[in-house]
């Protein structure tokens, strides 16, 4: 806890406008970090000043501001580069989000690779966006779709990974952080594994990227997909990494403008990486506000943002431990999670206690978090959820436990 | 402890349902639920001259949602299929005490969709355009 200390979380709230705002009379407690974050001034001044003073289309014009929008287009991805560790700066893919960076590789990779009778594994702990594609490319191409379950804690069953993974297997798509278990997943062991049969490798770091320090060549991953808006970006940018020799080899995602060499009327060639896969004019404002981000998530240090993080989860943890009748899911060990904490509290119902929540001017999350299998395999029909980030604080914890109290009393028979 | 959404009559009828449980033999069954949060309500109702005699419902889901199904069973007693035709959503709000805001509203006129369709499958009619949108 000593960590708490050395970051001053009063100076970095001051970054944030949004904090500011009274709901229902209250001061906000913005406990839904993990649907999305919110962005500092800098992110905000920064897409601004792209509008007011240098708004053009990139890789085109041949005048001053579209070479200045292209500057700061391609200083965002070298950024991005360098924050997940990528080799080459062309490794990063510019897509709305983490959801379509999965499914460009479903789509482009999945569609020349993966056959009949083959195998893709996934885990039950994915979210939808790491789920449906590949169930859609599996029903294409005749193949089918496993999935490594968990045990009793939330973690991943070691037995199951060594027994799902094979020679049939094309590729195993997994969290690298559980959006409603919080588990961090051991990505780098699994990896090894995938790859020892030949398989590929996807993760997706929606939930980790804005969390903790991440490595692409440490992990040693295919592929890495994830969302700016969870990241203090603005909605509508997220990243596909892919390492450079499969980006070469595949085809195309999306057809048109921006991704070409040439076009004729018999057919195209196409554009090097990582432009092949950005048809059409890209979310220009969306990558330099990303690159905004990047800069502040650095500028505070990840490891710190891990260890406030850290330090916050735990004591939330232990507090909503003594609320009684309250029952916490994922692992209870936290050198094994995020900052997200599932829960159920007796038997309200998760909307219930998100509106009591709500008039305490607290926003959590509830429902099945766009991970029903997860959901079924819990067997809850939906749970409660409080993720935190780098600007939240123990005194807001507290406030979000006197709200839990009172729900309880309000609901008890 | 003071909730400005949860009035007490709110978590009295959830705490306490009434008309809850099985109709014996009811003339018709409806369902629905509401996929986004799960909520479920089944009314089963037994008429008599084109009225209501008796109504029961069963359910799962959250407080608003299974304490207006409570409430339209008790109004729907005694009430002409026609009558019930022209209950609407400012009908449920007035049970309630409150507007339950745009993300809780589809909680609230669950009940009064399975309470319709009710009516429509008895008198073997198509459903409406204002009963489907009410969920």
């Amino acid at each position: 806890m000593e960590k708490l200390a050395t970051i001053n979380i009063p100076r970095i709230r001051e970054d944030f406008p949004v904090l500011k705002r009274q709901v229902n009379g209250k001061p906000l407690i913005y406990f839904d970090n993990a649907a999305t974050s919110q962005k500092p001034e800098v992110v905000i001044e920064t897409t601004d000043r792209y509008y007011r003073e240098y708004n053009a289309n990139i890789h085109r014009g041949i005048h001053k501001l579209a070479e200045e929008a292209t500057l700061a287009h391609e200083e965002a991805r070298e950024k991005i580069a360098k924050f997940i560790n990528a080799r080459h700066t062309e490794e990063i893919i510019f897509t709305r989000n983490a959801t379509e960076a999965i499914n460009l590789v479903a789509y482009a990779w999945g569609r020349a690779n993966v056959g009949k009778g083959e195998k893709i594994v996934l885990t039950i702990m994915e979210h939808h966006s790491n789920i449906v594609p590949w169930q859609l490319l599996a029903q294409e191409r005749g193949a089918r779709v496993e999935y490594v379950k968990i045990d009793e804690e939330g973690m991943l069953r070691q037995d199951e990974v060594l027994e799902l993974i094979d020679e049939k297997t094309k590729i195993v798509c997994m969290t690298q952080a559980s959006n409603v278990l919080g588990t961090v997943n051991p990505v780098r062991d699994i990896g090894r594994v995938a790859h020892r049969f030949g398989a590929m490798f996807l993760v997706d770091a929606a939930q980790s990227v804005p969390h903790m320090r991440v490595d692409v060549r440490d992990i040693d991953c295919d592929f890495f997909a994830f969302s700016g808006h969870k990241m203090m970006g603005p909605t509508g940018i997220g990243v596909l990494y892919g390492k450079i020799e499969h980006l070469q080899n595949m085809p195309p995602f999306l057809g048109g403008g921006e991704m070409i060499r040439e076009v004729h009327t018999t057919g195209a060639s196409w554009k090097d990486i990582p432009y092949k896969y950005e048809a059409g004019t890209p979310n220009i404002v969306g990558a330099i506000g990303l690159g905004a981000a990047v800069d502040y998530l650095r500028g505070i240090g990840m490891e710190s943002v891990h260890d406030h993080e850290r330090a916050i989860t735990s004591y939330a943890m232990k507090r909503m431990s003594e609320v009684k009748d309250l029952v916490m899911y994922g692992p209870g060990d936290i050198a094994r999670r995020v900052g997200v904490v599932s829960f159920n509290l007796g038997d309200i119902h998760a909307h219930d206690l998100a509106s009591i929540l709500d008039e305490e001017g607290i926003a959590i999350r509830s429902g099945h978090h766009c991970a029903q299998p997860l959901m079924e395999f819990l067997k809850v029909p939906a749970t409660s959820r409080a993720s935190f980030y780098i600007y939240n604080t123990k005194e807001e914890v507290d406030v979000f436990i006197n709200a839990l109290e009172k729900a309880r009393k309000l609901f008890a028979r | 402890m003071s909730s400005d959404i949860y009035k007490d009559i709110i978590l009295d009828y959830y705490r306490n349902p009434r008309n809850f449980g099985e109709l014996p033999n009811p003339d018709v069954r409806a369902k629905d639920s509401n996929p986004l949060c799960g909520d479920i309500i089944e009314m089963q109702l037994k008429i008599n001259d084109g009225k209501v005699e008796d109504i029961r419902f069963q359910g799962k889901g959250c407080a608003i949602s299974q304490a207006a199904a409570s409430m339209l069973t008790e109004v729907a007693k005694g009430k002409s299929l026609d009558e019930i035709k022209a209950v609407g959503k400012p009908d449920v709000l007035e049970l309630l005490g409150i507007d339950p805001g745009p993300t809780r509203i589809k909680c609230a006129l669950l009940g009064l969709k399975v309470l319709k369709l009710g009516v429509y499958l008895y008198l073997g009619q198509a459903v409406t355009e204002e009963v489907k949108q009410l969920v």
